[in-house]
Formats: C-alpha cells, structure tokens, sequence
C-alpha cells in the first residue's frame, strides 16, 4: 500500500478538503513537492495557506483527499476506502519527522534555549541528554545564537526566539520544514535574519521546505517553485520568473498589490509612524 | 501576580529618607502587630477568661497528640486531593466528551453538596469498603507514618476530605491549564509529542505559576475543614478540645487553645505560600536580588483582590 519508489516526492497533496462547520476553508488542493524543493505559498489573507500547512502536519483534521509525506498517509488510514484517524503515537510519530515553525515562534517559555531544543530529541525519540546538547550547540551556532544557550525565550528578541524555534525543529532531523509566515510577527527589522537562516537551509542544506510568506523579495529568491492560492484553491502555480508576468487575473491583482504596499512601506521613515498603513 | 511599581530613582538619602523607607517596609506587619496587641487587650478586658488555664493546655499532651493528628489529616487529604485534582482538571479539558462528562460529574457532585455530608457518606455508607473484614483492625502496624489509617474514621475522613478537594483542585488545574498558551501544546504536538507528554512536560509546568497561589488557599481551608472530623469520631486538635472541655468545663479556654494551634498552622502555611509564590515570580521578572523573605512580605502586604476562602 504505501508507495516506496525512490523517485516518490516528499510531499503529495491530492484533493485536499478542508472545512471548519460549514465554511469550506480548502476547496480541492493538489500538487506535489519534490526532495530538496523549496515551494513558497502566497496568497491574500483567508486564503487557506496556513490551514494548508496545518493540515500537512496532521495539526487540523482533513474531510477529503490524501496527504502523504515521505510515501506515507499523514494522518489517516484507508479502510474500506473511508479515511480512519490513525492512533495518536502514529501521529506523533509522523509528525516528528517534520519540522513546524510558527508564526509566533511558541517557544517552550518555561525553558532557556538550548532546552527548548533537547526537549524534544530527549524525550520523543530517545537521544542521550548529553548528545542533545552537544548537538543543540551546534544547531545553535548554525543560527548564530551560541552565545544564548541559556537564555530564556522571554530574554529573547523575535528574530532571536524564532532563529531558535527554526533550530528546534531543525533537531529533529526533519524531512520536510513548514514555516507558517514565519517573519509575520517580526518588527521590519528583525525579518532580515531569520530569512537569512531560511534562506540559509535552503540552498546549503538542500532541506525540502514549504513556506508560508507575504515576503515577494525572499519568495522569488529562495522558492523553486511559488504557489498562488486564493478561496481555498491553488489559483497558479510556477517557477518564480512566472510570477513576474502571471497569467491569471487575481494573481496579478494580488501582487499588484503586495508590491503598492512593500513601495509604500519604503518610502516610510523609519522612525515615523505609518498611519496610512499598507493593505495588511 | 502583578509586577509591584519599582521605586524611582532617589539621587540621596538622608536618615529621614531611612527612617520613612524602613516604615513603609514594615508598616503592615508593624500594624498587624498593633491591631492583635489591641484586640488581646479587649478581648482580656470583656471576656472572663482564665488564662492560667489556656496556658497550661496550650502544650497539653492530648492537644499536641491533636495537633499531630490534625496535621497528618491535612497532609494526606491534600496528596490525595491535589492527584485527583491534577487528574481531573486535565480530563476537564480534554477533547473527548466521555472524558469531559466524568470530570465534569465528579465536579458537580462533590462541590454541590456539603463536605460533612460527604464525611457521613463516606465513613457511614461505604463503611464495607473502608472497613473490610479481610484487612484487620490494624492493617498498618506500627510504621510510622502510616500509623493513623489503623483508624476508620481517620481512613475515611482522608477519603472524604481528599475528594473533596479534588473537585476544587480539578479547577484550579484547569485554570491553570487554560492559562498556558495554546501555541506552546501545539509546538509540543508539532515535534512529535503526544498529548500527555506535552500536557506533564509542557503545559503543566508553565501552569504552575497560576496554580500554586489558589492552592495554598485551599491548604489552609482544608486545615480548618479537618476539625469537622470531630463528629465521625477522628480525634484530631478540635475533637481532643472538645474532649478535654467536656471533663472540666472551661470550655472558652480549650476553644482559645484549640483556636491558637489553628491559627499558628495556618499562619506558617501562609507564610510559606508566599515565599513560594515569591519565587515562582523571580524566575519571570528579571534583576530581582532582594532576599525571599523580603519579597514574600510583599506577597503577604499586597491588597487581596483574588476573591475570598470558599467558606
């Protein structure tokens, strides 16, 4: 039943429904992500694009369709070609080999960094606390946060609390990271080094990554492929250079825009308050 | 849980500044003191009491032996509460509504009715279960601190008062629990976690800053719940009062004795609440070097706007 061939891509969404009561909040979402792919999703706000990920990580329920990580059904099992919820464990299990970094970074605030990043390595899949730490030393140095090993995520700015939450994840040796709008709670001038670690892990690391952004500049250097998605579809999809002239309509209206608002946001000083305030 | 308003900035001092600064640091202990001598000295003017008599009881034999008593019913019922608490303050906020509905029954019941009545029920109704044939009269021999459940009163009055805090502890956990951000069960979830692990290793220990101060409150009414024990034959520090006045009649003067051991207990639980409390804060607010016992006069001074003991 599940799918070994070495060629099999890392992610394969298939028909994805997705309802919350009787708002339907993904209409039928397909595409495939290929090991080593870095795709960036985009879209306008209630689009689905996080609800999208969510899903990817078995963190929300699906009503329809298939997703499959590594070959393996995410989530669910078929019997009698029902979807059946599969067994907590096996969930857990699933879940620990990809990676999830929040928008709101959600540190383990009871815990300084480096135990943010053993926890998990200790306790779900067994390593020796002392390996932990060695390890989460230098995943703390790959995001150039050695010097906060025992710093607490309250001590921390955003940019630093999310530089770790991406470590933490990163130790967990994943298959796959999700980063759900992962600068979206930054001030401006925190986005910058957290994009560098993603971007970093993209091209050095070869890691397979879905990205959530609002961030076009980033999206268009990092992404091997972007996918457009408004009212719960995929509405276009391409490499990044497509999304200079994009074929339909409401792409073009949102990237029209993004770019009014990313004009606007530069033209700002930046000490002065922007009340007109971009389309957020 | 407030952050108190650090002091501003004094550019110097001078032994007036010293003098008022030291007085406004122990002004409510300074106070207190005031008010109690002031409140003996009436309650020494218009009641006739002997107080030769409290004083020679104050350490009697049968009142200490009480005192223990009282303690150790204290100690085992809040065990017992605070796991049935933990227990079913998660099964509160589980998704499942099978899991739900029985904390929920169990919540109901024990807080709408009466804990003495729970008492009679438990030593008179169930006196089958916790005075089984098979066990013996005493079960628990000599060890030490297992001594006192040789007695079924003392057996069921653990059993009684400890679910009885349960319910109120199941609550407590919860809103504890609630308080915790969701993100962080999801972080816990998102790296492999399953929910009892994320619950004990993530959410609980973060909830602790919101479920220590109710639960030291509920320390102290349990204490003072003990001394309805009395009436299924436990002697305990009330029941040994009680005892005593019953023989010699100087019944003002046992109840003030009786009265004054409550009283030292309850003061020394409060006082270790508040250095607990004292330092669950410390670790969150940065730059706090004063001593414990500095900050938990703080905690003991501050207004109490958290609601009053249930009873």
């Amino acid at each position: 039943m599940i799918d070994r061939a070495p060629d099999r891509p890392t992610v394969r969404v298939e028909d994805v429904h997705k309802r919350f009561g009787r708002l339907e909040v993904l209409r039928g979402i397909s595409f495939d992500v290929a090991r080593g792919e870095v795709v960036v999703v985009i879209g306008p706000s209630g689009s689905g694009k996080s609800t999208l990920l969510r899903c990817i990580n078995h963190l929300e329920k699906i009503q329809q369709g298939r997703i499959y990580v590594d070959g393996e059904l995410v989530g669910y099992r078929v019997e009698n070609g029902n979807l059946k919820e599969e067994s907590e464990a096996r969930i857990a299990r699933q879940r620990s080999r990809v990676g999830f970094v929040f928008q709101r970074f959600n540190l383990f605030q009871h815990l300084s960094a480096i135990e943010n990043l053993t926890e998990a390595p200790v306790h779900v899949l067994g390593l020796s606390p002392r390996l932990a730490r060695e390890q989460a030393r230098e995943m703390l140095s790959v995001v150039g946060l050695e010097d906060k090993a025992r710093a607490m995520p309250a001590q921390l700015s955003g940019g630093q609390q999310q530089r770790v939450a991406i470590a933490r994840a990163l130790m967990m040796n994943p298959k796959l990271m999700l980063f759900d709008e992962p600068t979206s709670a930054l001030d401006p001038e925190l986005v910058g080094e957290v994009l560098k670690v993603i971007k970093y892990l993209a091209r050095t690391t070869g890691m397979t990554m879905i990205v959530v952004t609002h961030e076009m500049d980033f999206a268009a250097d990092v992404a091997n492929r972007i996918l457009f998605m408004d009212g719960g579809v995929v509405v276009e999809e391409g490499p990044p250079a497509q999304f200079d002239n994009p074929r339909e309509p409401r792409t073009r209206e949102f990237l029209r825009r993004v770019l009014q608002r990313d004009g606007a946001e530069e033209e700002t000083e930046p000490d002065k308050l922007d009340v007109n305030g971009g389309s957020q | 849980m407030t952050a108190e308003p650090s002091a501003p900035p004094r550019p110097e001092q001078t032994d007036a500044d010293f003098w008022l600064r030291t007085y406004r640091r122990f002004a409510g202990p300074l106070w207190f003191f005031a008010w109690s001598l002031l409140a003996g000295i009436i309650l020494w003017l218009i009641l006739d009491v002997e107080w030769h008599t409290v004083r020679e009881f104050l350490f009697n034999d049968r009142i200490l032996k009480g005192l223990r008593v009282t303690l150790f019913l204290t100690l085992w019922s809040m065990l017992l509460g605070v796991i049935l608490g933990l227990l079913f303050g998660v099964m509160r906020v589980a998704h499942s509504s099978i899991v739900n509905g029985l904390a929920n029954l169990y919540i109901w019941v024990i807080r709408g009715t009466p804990v003495l009545l729970q008492l009679f029920i438990v030593y008179f109704g169930l006196r089958d279960y916790i005075q089984p044939s098979w066990l013996g009269d005493t079960p628990f021999g000599n060890i030490p601190l297992l001594r006192d459940f040789n007695d079924v009163g003392f057996r069921a009055a653990v059993i009684a008062l400890g679910v009885n805090e349960g319910a109120y502890m199941a609550e407590i956990v919860r809103a504890g629990i609630i308080s915790v951000d969701t993100g962080q069960m999801e972080a816990a979830r998102s790296l492999g976690m399953t929910n009892l692990q994320g619950m004990r290793r993530i959410v609980l220990p973060q909830a602790v800053r919101v479920i220590v101060p109710p639960t030291g409150n509920e320390l102290i009414a349990l204490t003072k719940n003990t001394s309805l024990v009395f009436t299924i034959g436990v002697f305990e520090l009330f029941a040994f009062a009680r005892q005593i006045y019953g023989r010699n009649f100087d019944i003002f003067e046992l109840l003030l004795v009786a009265a004054f051991w409550y009283l030292v207990v309850t003061t020394v639980l409060s006082i270790g609440q508040a250095m607990l409390e004292a330092r669950l804060a410390s670790t969150r607010e940065e730059a706090e070097t004063r001593p414990l016992w500095r900050r938990a006069l703080d905690v003991l001074n501050r207004p109490r706007l958290d609601g009053v003991g249930r009873d």
